[in-house]
């Protein structure tokens, strides 16, 4: 079924002056898009415009040129006010290729601008993305304003003087298009030459020739005749608080949290992988800052990776493994002798679609069920869920916290959308994160593997190398007292409520439940966990703005839950859970506070869109309205 | 601290958990053999880490006193591999069997002999799943009579030695559960050796696969039935020294061929060659004793050593998490 969704406020692309703007830059994988929309976004965080972006990219590596399976894009929204989501509609789409334009004309607002490269719109490209008719000259794209340029041409003449080949001169299409997007919404170039200048130190005529491409770009929409409607648009610059800031995906947070989380406890971090779409980039970007307390090892597989993490746990070192959802499956048996062996371990989940290899390049928060309950035997794992890319940063330092205070794995959710979308980060100040030293037990006196701290629960790290603290681990259940391996019913009775008891305490060290956006009681709560923040934010930022009594909760913690959570919910008349699986956290929140919800869920390897929640909190209004 | 270590005796290496093999076991004598040895070598024992994965050998952590991890099937050599990892300075053995390391666990043996993680692996095979009452392993001969296999496995077994051999294993050697002096020799060379050291143990299970390495063990018939490997020493058993091994130089193939006369022509046993290696691992009977001792030595960086390095050198530069956090394309908003 597909979701109801709202078309959001018009924009006005025949207006000098635009609020917000939706850019996606779209063509072959092998054409550069990703490059020419992180720069795009470098520059537009530089003028001042809040920002967020989201790279759209195929599974395949280089697909067969022209293949609409092939089309990779790049999408930003950026605006004058706050951005939390990559936007709902396109209004500027830049088709480098006939594919490019047909996988992403659906989703352009009516009136919006697309900027096509004609050279590239040859008879095989065109039967390659299945046109039967060219569309820049069938009269198909008459509802939306048209820049067709032949930019094949032109970059063959700009960078004519510097003497590449053919093929290494059209890869430069993608600067001349986005000079050309920079000079339609007043870029500086600057930050992109230096950083072509430094990406090509080693190849200078590569560099100059992109820059002559860039500038030329630039230069075509200063002094082309350019078709009625087009026009340099103004975006005001948004409101922020002062301070240093930088772009950040998720990946990048979730790594530098880990390794501020490393510095915060005082302890080394052993970070076991095994490559998986889209995890793979934590274990690149942990890989190559080893000058902090991390060493990382790229594992044989799944299981092997988990379990050396286990190790390095052992040993004491804090384990950390991180996978997608086939991944995660295979390591929980290792994550299991974690809870047994009561040893701290990471585990982060970049969720994709699934089931099986599903859609790995998309995204989805489909594996809920499996963090919560995906074990065997009577197995809690606190589970933490950052929301926004930036947020990856915390969560992740609150799972190294969790997991060496109270030696237990800890489950991190993140998904393919914050792992890869970047936003404008408020750098904080490094000395103002709050330390938290980990201390391994060393006192040999009456020493035994199951002394354990009264008030977390949390048994004795004791490490190897450290006299008198000999002693022996595993699987098997052991005994409260010793530690050593028992088989006694009232013991493993004993042993499984304070495993469970250790988890649930959890709670009393975590923050209550804050409500992010609105009124702490009222009409209609939308909760939601994970990513889908930026589009319940907006939403409810929206609908709060007409007057509606809603407001927006965001539970970071989903395993234990935040002590007021349930008493919290239970001062809404109504609740809506977004969430991109069939209902998963929704039947934990009717379980737990015997709370009904509606669920609204999305299933299409795509984030939620601002007016799909719109919809539906419009929806339930009318219908707590009419006392339906 | 120059204060003298104070000197450890068996004792000291024996934990207070009372060992529960079946009486006759073969594990009872690798297990005293392994205590013995310890104070001989020059690791303190709070350094002593021994990881397990699951089976009848698996349950070896649990009486030594040291340090010992008793995991999940098949994987402690990954698991090992964090220890040692996270702490290089640790002495770190594995203790896995036949089903433990080369069924569920194959891959991760496979990976740990490649990387050269310096490691003690001691593989007690005795070619049956015990803990789980007797079904053959990927070591069982063809035809083992066993509760999976009532009409006899029709599974063609491995060589763990061979197997280690094909992985590019740095040190592979066999000896015998109950020939305390010879595993202990072998497994202080082990010991010795930079990278993973892998011994694999001829080990009786007197419950469900009883004798299968009688005519090897048994002092009246061994002679006849297994060859002790010396580096520069010349292949050679029987009774009396009576029989030897040469080297088919047309066939490339083994042949058995009397000492007497053949003098010149026995193969000398040379460590360090992986293709005579592979030939005398190979060696099965009835046809061939079966060969103990060190049978292949390289000398090769360990992966331990190699991942040391690239962290010493990352560590050499300074860091700072405020650089980290402000690295890259930074901007001011006022």
């Amino acid at each position: 079924m597909e979701l109801a969704e709202e078309k959001l406020d018009e924009h006005h692309l025949d207006e000098k002056e635009v609020l917000d703007v939706v850019v996606r830059f779209a063509g072959d994988s092998g054409d550069g898009m990703q490059l020419a929309g992180t720069n795009f976004t470098q520059a537009t965080a530089l003028y001042g415009n809040d920002l967020s972006t989201f790279p759209d990219f195929p599974a395949e590596i280089r697909a067969p040129v022209g293949a609409t399976f092939g089309v990779s894009a790049f999408q930003i929204y950026f605006g004058a006010e706050d951005v939390t989501t990559a936007g709902d509609a396109t209004d500027v789409l830049v088709a480098m290729n006939p594919a490019a334009l047909v996988t992403n004309l659906e989703n352009l607002i009516d009136g919006g601008l697309i900027i096509v490269d004609s050279g590239a719109f040859t008879a095989k490209n065109l039967t390659k993305a299945k046109y039967e008719s060219n569309p820049l000259e069938d009269g198909s794209l008459d509802g939306f304003r048209v820049f067709s340029i032949d930019i094949h041409k032109q970059v063959l003449a700009a960078v004519e003087p510097f003497g590449l080949s053919h093929k290494d001169a059209l890869r430069c299409k993608n600067m001349w298009t986005l000079g050309l997007v920079m000079w339609l919404f007043d870029r500086d170039r600057s930050a992109t030459i230096e950083n072509l200048k430094t990406k090509f130190a080693n190849k200078p005529a590569i560099a100059d020739s992109n820059i002559a491409a860039l500038n030329a770009g630039h230069a075509y929409g200063e002094t082309a005749e350019l078709p009625a409607g087009i026009h340099v648009y103004k975006v005001p610059k948004a409101k922020v608080a002062p301070g240093t800031y930088r772009n950040i995906t998720g990946t990048q947070a979730l790594a530098w949290g880990l390794i501020a989380g490393s510095e915060l406890a005082d302890i080394d971090l052993l970070f076991a992988s095994y490559p998986i779409t889209p995890a793979s980039n934590l274990l690149h970007e942990l890989a190559s800052h080893k000058e902090f307390r991390v060493n990382t090892f790229q594992a044989e597989d799944e299981i092997a990776a988990v379990c050396a993490a286990v190790g390095a746990s052992f040993a004491g070192s804090l384990g950390i493994t991180s996978s997608a959802g086939p991944g995660i499956a295979l390591k929980s048996e290792g994550m299991a002798l974690a809870a047994a062996a009561e040893l701290p371990l990471v585990v982060i989940n970049t969720q994709r679609g699934g089931p099986s290899t599903g859609l790995p390049t998309k995204t989805e928060q489909s594996d809920f069920n499996m963090a919560m309950y995906g074990r065997h035997g009577d197995t809690p794992i606190p589970v933490v869920a950052a929301s926004t890319s930036i947020d990856c940063f915390d969560v992740a330092i609150e799972a190294v916290r969790l997991a060496a205070k109270y030696m237990t794995p800890v489950i991190l959710l993140s998904d393919g959308y914050l792992a890869n979308a970047a936003e404008p980060w408020k750098i904080p100040q490094a000395d103002s994160l709050p330390s938290f030293n980990i201390r391994h037990y060393d006192d040999p006196t009456n020493f035994k593997p199951s002394i354990r701290n009264e008030e977390t629960l949390a048994r004795v790290w004791a490490k190897p190398g450290t006299p008198g603290m000999e002693h022996r681990i595993g699987g098997i259940e052991r005994s409260y007292d010793t530690g050593e391996i028992s088989y006694d019913p009232t013991n493993h009775q004993k042993m499984t409520e304070l495993r469970k008891a250790k988890v649930d305490g959890i709670a009393k060290d975590i923050p209550l439940q804050e409500v992010c956006y609105g009124n702490d009681s009222g009409k209609l709560a939308v909760v939601g966990w994970g990513s889908t923040f930026g589009a319940i934010h907006q939403a409810v930022k929206r609908a709060v703005a007409e007057g509606l009594d809603v407001s927006h909760i965001q539970v970071r913690y989903l395993s234990p839950m935040p002590g007021n959570l349930g008493e919290l919910l239970s001062n809404f008349d109504a609740i809506i859970i977004p969430e991109m699986n069939t209902g998963q956290f929704i039947k934990l929140i009717r379980s737990e506070f015997l709370i009904d919800a509606d669920g609204i869920n999305k299933i299409a390897g795509q984030p939620f869109k601002i007016g799909e929640i719109l919809a539906a909190i419009h929806k339930k209004y009318i219908e707590l309205e009419e006392g339906v | 601290m120059n204060q003298a270590l104070p000197t450890l005796t068996l004792k000291d290496f024996a934990s207070d958990q009372e060992v529960r093999w079946c009486p006759g076991c073969g594990d009872y004598a690798i297990l005293k053999t392994i205590q013995k040895l310890m104070p001989d070598l020059d690791t303190p024992r709070e350094n002593q880490v021994f990881v397990s994965g699951i089976g009848c050998s698996s349950r070896f952590p649990y009486y030594m006193n040291t340090f010992g991890f008793h995991t999940i099937h098949g994987r402690a050599p990954a698991i090992a591999t964090g220890v040692k990892l996270a702490n290089p300075e640790l002495d770190v053995w594995v203790i896995t069997g036949d089903g433990d390391g080369f069924s569920i666990g194959g891959n991760h043996m496979m990976h740990v002999l490649r990387r050269n993680v310096d490691l003690q692996i001691l593989l007690f095979n005795n070619e049956i799943y015990g803990l789980t009452k007797g079904q053959y392993s990927p070591t069982s001969q063809v035809g083992t009579h066993s509760p999976s296999s009532p009409n006899g496995s029709i599974d063609s077994p491995l060589s763990p030695c061979l197997v280690a051999l094909g992985s590019g294993g740095t040190f592979i050697a066999r000896s015998i559960d109950t020939e305390a002096k010879h595993l202990t020799a072998v497994v202080k060379r082990g010991h010795e050796h930079l990278g993973a050291a892998f011994v694999e143990i001829l080990q009786n299970c007197p419950i469900y696969n009883d004798g299968i390495f009688e005519q090897v063990k048994d002092k009246k018939v061994a002679p006849d039935f297994r060859v002790e490997v010396i580096h520069d020493e010349p292949l050679k058993f029987g009774k009396n020294n009576e029989k030897g091994i040469a080297l088919n130089r047309d066939s490339l193939r083994l042949e058995i061929v009397s000492v007497k006369g053949n003098e010149d022509r026995l193969l000398i046993h040379d460590e360090t060659n992986k293709i005579q290696a592979q030939l005398i691992a190979a060696m099965v009977g009835p046809d061939f004793p079966v060969a103990v001792g060190v049978l292949y030595r390289e000398n090769k960086t360990s992966f331990i050593h190699d991942a040391q390095v690239q962290v010493e050198k990352a560590r050499g530069t300074t860091r700072s998490l405020e650089g980290l956090l402000n690295s890259g394309h930074t901007w001011e908003v006022d």
